[in-house]
Order: C-alpha cells, then structure tokens, then sequence
C-alpha cells in the first residue's frame, strides 16, 4: 500500500461572517494518493470524533468542474499546481512533514460565510446584468444554418470554459474580476449569434462589476497564472476593447 | 391506487403534435398570477425555470449549491444525442426511438421515448442559439461522434465538457430571467419538506443552509428537478451533494417511486484506490469510440501492457459482441468487465480493472490520417504517435489530463485502468405522459423522473431528456393542470398545512442534532454504500438482497441512535445538511432492495443471477414483468407495489442481442 505523511496544517476559522477569525493548527496522516479534500475528510472526522467542530469548505463535483471547491493554500488559490482545482490537487505534491496553510478567497465582494467557505453571489449578478443571448424557448432556427468558422468556436470553446470559481479575484491584489467577465464576454462577442447584443452587454456586465466592488485590473496577471482552466490573458484585452467600443458608440 | 398515464391516443408519431395542438393554455393575464417552485437548477430546472419565466409564470428556483451554475450536470462529460441526421448516415426520430427503447431493455414507456427523440433535434437548435460552443468541422458545420448503443454519429459535444457547456447556457437563460424579475433565485437552500393542501402540491419548505432557517413557500405548481440518487452507494460519479432528499419527501408525501433498483453502471471509470476514497472520477464513454477494451490473456498478469504482445490481449468485448465490440451499452460492457475481473484476469494494484487503450487509434487511424493529409509516405511510429496524439487531444484533452492528476500514470504513454462505478439512475418518481406525480400538481423532471431509459440509459441520453422536459415538455403539459388552477390564490404560508409541514420538519431537525452518539455521518453513509455495492450493485440474488434490507434496517436504528452531529441547527452546518440526505438515502436503500427483490428477472442494469442466459446475458421475463414498478409508500417504510403494464405498440420486443 502507499505510504503515509504526515501533513501540519494551519486552518482559517471562522464562525460566520461577522466573526473575527484566526489560524488554528492540526495534523493530519494522508496518504500521497488522497486529493486535498479527501485529507480535509480525514481531519473533519478525526475533529468530529474528539468532540470537535469540523471545518467547513465549499466543494460539491469533486471533478475540476463546478467551480466549487475553493482554498488558498500556501498563500496561492488552488494551491501550488498550475492549471489545477483544490479538489484535484493531490497529496503527492506535498512532501512527508509539511505544513500547509489554508484560507479561504480573500476579496470584499466574497465575504466569508463560514472558515473556508465564501459567498460569491457577485458573480451570478454579473452574469444575470448581461452574460447571455436574449433568445426565448422556442426562437432557435436549425442549428446548421448559423455556420462558424472552427477557429473561432474554438477560442469561444476555450474561453467557455471557465468554471466560475474566483480564484483569479482572489489571486488579485484588487480583487479585480476581469478575468472572469472578459471570459464570458469574449465567448458572446466571438460567436455570431451574440453579435447583436454586444455593445449593451459588456456595458451592463462592467457596471455590474464595478457595483459589486471588485478592483481595476492593473495588468499583473496574477488572475490568469492562478486560474485552473488556464483562461488566456487575452481575454481582458477583448473586455477592454469591446468596452471601449461600446463606450465610443454611445452605450 | 389506478395508475394512469395519460397517454394521448392516436398514432405514435402523431400523439405528441395532437396534444400540443389540443392541450388547454394558460392566457398570458392569467400566467402572471400563477407562481411555479421549481427545484433544482441542473439542466431539467435550468431549462424549465427559464421557459416557464418567459411564458409569463412567476418562478421561485432552489438549489443547495452556491450557485445555480454548480449543479451536476456541469460534470457531464460526453454529448448529447439528438436526431439531426447532419452525417447522412441513417439517422432519424424513429430509429433514435428505436435505440433508446432496445437500450432500455424494453422497460420504458414508447410515447414518452418517442416524444423525447421528436423534441431533440429542437434542443440543439436552441443551445446553438444561446452560444453553446459545440465542436464544429472546418466547413463551420456541427460536429458529432458516436456513442454506445448505436450504429450512427447523432452525438453533438463540447471536447469533454458537454455538461458544463449546456449548462451554462441553460444557466444563462436563467440568469436573464432572474435579471428581468421574473425568477426568484434561491441558492445555498435545500428543500426538505413538501407541502400539500387538498390532495395538491402547493408549496415547500426549504432550509436557508447559511442561517439554518426554515422559510415557507408557494406554488400553484411543484416541479422537482433535483436529479439522480446514485450517492446511496456512496461511492459514485455523482457530486458529493446529489441527493435524494426532495425526491424522497415528495414519495413520502404521496408520490410514488419508479423502478427504484434501476441503476447505472457505468464501465469506464477511475478505480477506487483507497479506503478514503470519496467519489469516483468518470472517464467519459465518447472514449470508446477510440480506445480499445483488454485484459491480459494470462492471470495475474503484472508485466507493463505496453510489453504485452497482442496476441496475448483479450479484446473481450469485440470477441463477444463482434457488432458492437466496444461500444455495447453500459450494462453489458459493465458486466463483462466484472467477469473478467472476477474470473481473475483483472489488472493494477486492486486487480478490479481492464485496460482502456488508445494506442492503435492514436498511431493508426489519427496519426496515419494525419499523416496523409500532410502527405508523408511512409511514417515512422514517432511521426504517428506525435501527429495522432494532438488529435486526441483536441478531443479528449481534459479527459486525459484529468485522469494523469487522479492517478500520475499518462495515458498517452500507458493505458488507463478503468473499472464499473455507480454513475446515473433510471429509476425516480414515477410521472404519467405531463411529467406529473402521483400527487397533482407536482411534477418531477430530469434525472429525478423514472421515465424514458427503462432498465438501462444510452449515453448522452440523459443531457436529452433534461433539456426536453425542461424546454419543450412542461411548458406545454403544465398548461393542462394550471389552466384549472388560475383560480386558485396565492395561499398565505400562514396556512395550517405551511405551520404543520413547517413544525414538521423542525422536529426532525431537533430529533437528529439531539442524539449526539458518537459516530460520524458519513460513517454511516460509507457503510450504506458498501451494502448497496456488494447486494444491490453490479449483480443481484435472492438471499444478498434479503441480507441486505435487513442489514440495512439495522444499520438505519443504528443511525438513529448513534450518530453525532456537531455544531448546531441555526448556522452553517454542512454535517447536518448531509445527515438529513443520509437519513433519506437508509430509507431508499431499502426501498431499492425490496424492488430488486420483487423483479423475478434481469433486464438492462438489473442483472438477477438467478435469471440469466447461456452465456451469461441478462434474461428478461416478459411474461410476467412488462411493467414499470412504483412503490407507494404506506407507513414506516412499508411499501405497497403498483404495476403500470408497458404496451407496445410501435416496436417488436426482442430478446436485446449486441452480437
Ligand atoms: C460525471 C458524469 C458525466 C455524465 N456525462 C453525461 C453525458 O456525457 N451525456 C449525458 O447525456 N449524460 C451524462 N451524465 C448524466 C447527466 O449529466 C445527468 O443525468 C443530468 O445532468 C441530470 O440533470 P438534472 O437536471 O436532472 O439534475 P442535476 O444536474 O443533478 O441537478 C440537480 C439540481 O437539484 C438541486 N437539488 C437537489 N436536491 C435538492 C434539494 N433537496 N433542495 C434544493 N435543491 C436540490 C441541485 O442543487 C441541482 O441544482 C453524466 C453524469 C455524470 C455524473
Ligand atoms: S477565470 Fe479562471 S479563476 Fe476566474 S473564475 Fe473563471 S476559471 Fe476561475
Ligand atoms: S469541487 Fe467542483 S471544481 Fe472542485
């Protein structure tokens, strides 16, 4: 069987959003084949069984995907693997004896809810302001007459694919979102069929932003080296852009 | 109890049109005084939210996620079917009908199947026209690959992340909604009680999962979009959340329970690889299409497979079922696996798993393609192997590096290890042609509904049947409940059927936190699952299943006695969030057992080892079992069986045969 280590941790608790918070230490025996989360199991049982509260923290697909897991481990979201979420990020890539620290995402517009878990509603704001195509059930023509070019469906494909997580506001010194709106934004603005709404939509998703309180961007690119689906840096230059336009034909 | 399912009458092809065409409206004056819940936000709630808010209905949507983005259905991975005939190869309504049905092992009801291959094509349309970036050809035209179960290429995709994609355009049309104030959006609440009043569904009450408070609503209607319940075996491909807590209090509340032991094995997953394992990780079946199935032909093997000669392979999926070879149905290439496994030519650490191998395709059909298209004659295997391996990529990319971060072996270089997991659930609440449960005015949509996969499901089926229901069925069949209810007012959640439901559930809250034993939830929720795997998993028996209900009740009093939930009620609580779905999950375990008991045959998923062919196929009874089970549930898990007999009509009923 695989070996064990054994991993210290110093774990951000917090009872609710109003509370002051603190580290709080513990050590836990895992294995090299655990994901992170499975080794946070480990530790809530072991608290669980000595009488102790377990520590909250958001994940559901346990798959890269949803978007919900989110920790600031050693000070980087996701932790230390490039292109990785915290569910998928594994035990391996910590060595026997290690201490690891966790937060939760630290931005003003994601407050916490509970020690690790956070409130990211802003973002479904932003979506609902303006990250859609205004057609109803029912309107579609037959898929094969909008033809797109591959290369586009493809850069739309790849900036899709963002799961929604934070952890590029969270990376941010600003707490600046761009890389998430740009994603979306991007996506829309590429395809044909979100052509006719683009000025107004770029428009209403950047106001909506800005009233959620995230920051400017200042083009550190901490947002993008931290981002487990790899969204291109490209995408805030198409959000500037397509804003600038918008703005300069009067929306 | 007389079931009726309310088929419209008249030809197949013609039932749907007519009903559309005939079935009562709602008048747009009318439909803004009406408030629908919709619970659940996957792609059926997703869906059916939005399509119902732009017909005019006020929308209440729940989900227990941060954000309805998050639902389950995000994690598909595969395609989406739809009869679009685009390849010219064949493709059309009825033999996508055809396929689904023989799939289903000729246990789901023909109109609703046929109604579902009708409405695909419409689907794709619709995503197209919200954004969803599908893979597309270089002449711009949609792309399609094949899955399980058929001869043709009717599957659309998004690389490997189909599900996310649909989603998030579902999601989007959701969000403009809640963005224009016609849905009210409710995330981080659970559902947990049903509310009903003269006999009819009209309202629930949800957990607040933040403060732990329990708030009341209303509705003229109740649509449960809340998915499947695989998570009773613990370990699934499942989210961590899925659950069937809403399911299960509206079956307590009345509805009856479809086909409940019918479950999905799906054949390509990532082993477990120890004891504190949590959930199993999909590898999606569209990588069929181009990895080979094998064993060693010699057991114990341990040697490296890249070393292992082909003449020393078992392709033994192309050997059994030459037609079909790797892609026969899930039950089928579940089954086999298990054989070989069990039979002791199993592979890895564990020995319970085969070899999914991309090798050939990757150098010969990819790299050799490629190849030509750049006109080198002759390549050497490097050329092949490089040139081959950015087509698999650009096709299964995330598939592979998501199977290289769960177990640090490249399946570039080396096969994967693949074995059967728990993964989808054809079985829900049972629902007549309008998708409605046994209790008016309730429906239930999506994977939560027991409705067209019968015994088993194709893949990318199931992505389908969520966007019909919730885009183009309820729109239409709610019209024939609520056209009789828009005289019905809002009814104060100060009515006696809100405190009573309300108190209700309170104190069951009260009655779990109080028992303070000393083990965990998931204690408790591990066990279940090791039961159900073993008793009620990949193969059934008489005495296992019996075993088992028992086990189970006594695993269930223990629970009750002997589980400790920390913290407290008014707060953010995950474990007690889980140990309400557990408590539901050592109810339905049981339930599961009792209909694997009473299904004297093996169909689809339920393979009965008492009922089998030859050569180890499953064996149907349509003599005795042509019909769909739902359970109505008497008092304390006693349960009392209703049979809906399965005409058929349109299809010859054949003994399913892949050979
Ligand atoms: C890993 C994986 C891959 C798959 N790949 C494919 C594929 O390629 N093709 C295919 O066709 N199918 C696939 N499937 C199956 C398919 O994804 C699902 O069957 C389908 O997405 C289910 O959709 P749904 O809307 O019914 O439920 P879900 O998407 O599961 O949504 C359930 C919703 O209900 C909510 N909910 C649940 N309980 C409650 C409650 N008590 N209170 C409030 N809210 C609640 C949840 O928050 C969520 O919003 C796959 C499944 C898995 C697990
Ligand atoms: S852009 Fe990247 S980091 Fe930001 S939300 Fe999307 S996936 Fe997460
Ligand atoms: S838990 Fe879903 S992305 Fe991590």
């Amino acid at each position: 069987m695989t070996k064990s280590m054994k991993i210290n941790l110093k774990v951000w608790r917090q009872r609710n959003a109003d509370a002051v918070g603190n580290f709080a230490d513990y050590t836990v025996d895992a294995s090299p084949d655990m994901s992170f989360l499975e080794m946070f199991d480990v530790l809530n049982e072991q608290l669980i069984q000595n009488g102790l509260e377990p520590v909250a923290f958001d994940h559901d697909c346990r798959e890269g995907i949803c978007g919900m897991c989110s920790m600031v481990i050693n000070g980087r979201p996701h932790g230390p693997k490039r292109g990785v979420t915290t569910c998928q990020l594994h035990m391996r890539s910590f060595k026997d004896g290690d201490t690891i620290s966790v937060e939760p995402w630290r931005a003003n517009a994601f407050p916490v809810v509970k020690d690790l878990s956070v409130n990211r509603s802003a973002f479904d704001r932003i979506i609902s302001a303006g990250g859609f195509i205004s057609t109803n059930t029912g309107n579609a023509v037959d898929a094969n007459t909008i033809l797109i070019q591959k290369e586009i469906a493809d850069e739309a494909f790849k900036a899709a694919t963002c799961i929604g997580c934070g952890a590029c506001v969270s990376a941010c010194k600003n707490a600046s979102a761009m890389l998430f709106v740009g994603a979306k934004v991007t996506q829309l603005s590429l395809l044909p069929q979100g052509k006719p709404e683009k000025e107004s939509r770029v428009v209403a998703m950047v106001n909506q932003m800005d009233a959620e309180g995230f920051g400017a961007c200042t083009n550190t690119g901490a947002c993008f080296a931290e981002c487990p689906k790899q969204i291109p840096l490209s995408v805030i230059s198409t959000l500037n852009r397509e804003y600038l336009s918008a703005k300069l034909s009067g929306k | 109890m007389k079931l009726d399912s309310k088929i419209p009458k008249g030809s197949i092809s013609d039932k749907w049109t007519q009903y559309r065409s005939s079935v009562s409206l709602v008048n747009p004056s009318n439909k803004r005084n009406l408030e629908i819940i919709v619970v659940g936000t996957g792609l059926a709630g997703a869906s059916a939210a939005s399509s119902l808010a732009e017909l005019g209905y006020k929308v209440k949507a729940f989900c227990f996620q941060d954000s309805p983005r998050r639902a389950h259905s995000i994690a598909a991975q595969g395609g989406i079917n739809a009869a679009k005939n685009y390849q010219n190869d064949g493709d059309s309504v009825y033999r996508l009908f055809y396929d689904t049905i023989k799939g289903g092992d000729y246990r789901s009801r023909e109109a609703n199947v046929h109604r579902l291959a009708e409405v695909s094509t419409s689907i794709i349309d619709q995503c197209v026209a919200q954004g969803v970036p599908f893979a597309r050809e270089y002449g711009g035209t949609l792309s399609n690959r094949s899955f399980g179960g058929t001869q043709v290429q009717r599957t659309f995709y998004a690389a490997g992340q189909t599900g996310q994609q649909l989603l998030l355009g579902a999601y989007s049309g959701l969000e403009r909604q809640v963005g224009l104030g016609n849905i009210k959006m409710y995330a981080r609440h659970e559902m947990v009680e049903v509310v009903k009043i003269d006999g009819k569904a009209q309202g629930i009450i949800a957990r607040n999962l933040i403060t732990g408070e329990l708030e009341r609503h209303f509705g003229h209607a109740v649509l449960l979009c809340t998915g499947g319940y695989g998570n009773v075996f613990y370990l699934s491909t499942n989210a961590m959340g899925s659950n069937v807590t809403a399911a299960w209090k509206a079956h307590k509340a009345g509805a009856f329970f479809g086909n409940p032991c019918f479950t999905q094995i799906h054949p390509t997953c990532i082993p477990v690889s120890g004891h504190y394992q949590s959930k199993l990780t999909l590898m999606s079946e569209s990588l069929r299409n181009d990895g080979r199935i094998w064993v060693p032909k010699i057991k114990d093997d341990t040697r490296n497979p890249n070393t292992i000669p082909e003449e020393e392979r078992d392709y033994y999926l192309e050997r059994r079922y030459p037609a079909f070879g790797n892609l026969v149905p899930r039950d089928i290439a579940s089954r086999a696996a298990k054989e070989r496994c069990d039979a002791g030519f199993g592979v890895g650490p564990s020995k319970m798993a085969v070899y999914l191998d991309f090798k050939h395709n990757l150098m010969y059909k990819y790299g050799q393609s490629e190849a030509s298209k750049l006109g080198i004659s002759n390549p050497d295997d490097d050329t092949l192997t490089r040139l081959g391996k950015a087509v698999v990529k650009e096709k299964y990319g995330n598939l592979f590096d998501m199977y290289k971060q769960i177990t640090d072996e490249d399946p570039y270089e080396i096969p994967m290890r693949i074995y059967p997991a728990v993964h989808y659930t054809m079985g829900g609440l049972w629902v007549d042609y309008d998708l409605m449960t046994t209790v008016p005015g309730m429906y239930a949509l999506g994977e939560a509904n027991f409705s067209d996969h019968g015994a088993n499901r194709l893949g990318a089926s199931a992505l389908m049947q969520g966007l019909a229901d919730g885009y183009f069925v309820i729109p239409y069949t709610i019209g024939s409940y609520l056209s009789k209810e828009i005289h019905t007012k809002p009814i104060s959640t100060d009515h006696e059927a809100f405190v009573a439901a309300e108190k209700f559930a309170a104190d069951r809250i009260s009655m779990l936190m109080e028992i303070q034993g000393t083990r965990s939830v998931e204690s408790y929720h591990r066990e279940l699952g090791l039961i159900m795997w073993n008793k009620c998993g990949m193969a059934r028996n008489e005495q296992g299943l019996k075993e088992a209900i028992e086990e189970i009740k006594e695993l269930r009093a223990n629970f009750y006695k002997n589980v400790r939930i920390p913290g407290s009620i008014n707060e953010f609580n995950p474990e007690l969030d889980k140990a309400g779905r557990v408590a539901d999950f050592l109810e339905l375990g049981e339930l599961m057992c009792v209909d694997a008991l009473e299904r004297e045959e093996s169909c689809g998923g339920h393979f009965r080892e008492e009922h089998q062919t030859e050569d180890g196929e499953a064996l149907r009874n349509d003599d005795t079992h042509m019909y769909v089970s739902a359970w109505e549930h008497k008092e304390n898990c006693q349960w009392e069986l209703n049979k809906e007999a399965l005409n058929y009509e349109n299809i010859k009923i054949q003994q399913r045969s892949y050979k």
